[in-house]
């Protein structure tokens, strides 16, 4: 390994930590859905300043080229964060329905109290 | 007969049918004296809330679309929290007799789910094809899943009873198909008891059915999986309803 891919990979996972800390300083991300980045950043980081982790992981496990299990395991934290991100995305789903739902029944509350009471504005049916 | 109709929710989810849903809803009340009908328009864009008003009706807006399963499960709700009994589904395009809801309701008498049924007989509704298989296979599992026969699974025309109105106001799906199969498959589970009964079917006022041969593959994927995920999920059960409400 030259000087420079050792310096390439050291900064490329130093920039994603840089980014992903300072989203979270400024609130753009919450914890819960960081961890796997981070997590990410720093293995990037740490196989970055010692590339003999990753030759001796990968001979543990029996692949013969290590930069097969940087992408394996790339590829797995990948997917894992996309199937969390679908299950997110489901919760939200029966969430914003319930809220949906809601927002309709108090609607038609509402309707109720101002046609009892006479104060019925006349709220243009669109 | 008229006491129970006094005790019952007429549901309609409505997805733009503006032309049409004036016509149901006073068809509804005429034939279907003292009953209450809620129209549940789905985020049309159309003046159907304007038009279902206009005809008597009590409107719900859902502000954005979510399918007839969550247009039904506000009406489920709504139910529960007017204190009616029963609930009867009923489409907004004409489609289901409001003439046959007594019978529905009378058979409420000896099950908690009551459908329609379109090919019991009465009526001359027909599909062909593998759409025709898919609901002969959906039917045949679904009866053992219930314990009882059922020829059409799909029908939108039903009558729920308090058990399953309690149930359904919680658990009642949002998802594809879920209206009707895992519907179904949820109230069995729960151990609500099931029944059909022959209805005879309108034609559609607006629109014809599509005899797209991918639509049609497409609909028995979807009812396939939709079939096999209301099997293997955990059951909902009605006594911790009970407990929880």
């Amino acid at each position: 390994m030259s000087v420079t891919s050792y310096v390439f990979g050291v900064a490329a996972a130093l920039l994603t930590l840089f980014v992903v800390i300072e989203m979270l300083r400024r609130r753009q991300l919450r914890e819960r859905h960081a961890i796997w980045w981070l997590i990410a950043g720093f293995l990037a980081l740490l196989i970055g300043l010692f590339p003999v982790i990753l030759e001796w992981a990968a001979s543990v496990v029996g692949i013969d080229t290590p930069t097969n299990l940087v992408f394996f395991i790339s590829i797995a934290i990948l997917v894992l964060v996309c199937i969390q991100h679908s299950a997110e995305l489901t919760t939200l789903e029966s969430k914003t329905r319930a809220l949906a739902e809601d927002a309709a029944l108090h609607d038609l509350r509402l309707r109720k109290l101002e046609a009892l009471a006479g104060v019925g504005t006349e709220r243009g049916d669109s | 007969m008229s006491e129970r109709l006094k005790r019952t929710l007429i549901v309609m989810p409505a997805f733009n049918e503006e032309e049409v849903v004036g016509d149901v809803v006073r068809e509804v009340l005429r034939t279907l004296p003292g009953v209450h009908c809620l129209v549940v328009n789905d985020g049309s864009s159309d003046s159907t809330t304007a038009v279902a008003r206009a005809a008597g009706a009590t409107v719900a807006e859902l502000p954005y679309n979510l399918g007839v399963g969550g247009a039904m499960r506000l009406g489920f709700r709504y139910a529960i929290e007017q204190g009616f009994d029963n609930v009867v589904q009923l489409d907004s395009d004409g489609q289901h007799d409001p003439r046959s809801v007594p019978a529905l309701l009378d058979a409420l008498d000896r099950a908690d789910l009551v459908i329609g049924a379109r090919f019991a007989g009465e009526g001359d509704y027909e599909v062909r094809g593998p759409r025709k298989w898919a609901m002969r296979f959906l039917a045949a599992t679904l009866s053992r899943t219930a314990g009882t026969t059922l020829t059409d699974t799909t029908s939108g025309f039903k009558a729920m009873g308090p058990r399953t109105v309690s149930l359904f106001a919680q658990h009642y799906p949002a998802e594809y198909l879920g209206d009707t199969i895992e519907a179904l498959v949820i109230a069995a589970r729960a151990g609500c008891t099931v029944t059909q009964i022959p209805v005879s079917m309108r034609p559609r006022a607006g629109g014809k059915p599509s005899h797209n041969p991918f639509k049609a593959a497409a609909y028995l994927g979807r009812a396939f999986l939709a079939l096999g995920f209301a099997l293997i999920r955990p059951p909902a059960s009605l006594r911790q309803e009970a407990a929880s409400v």
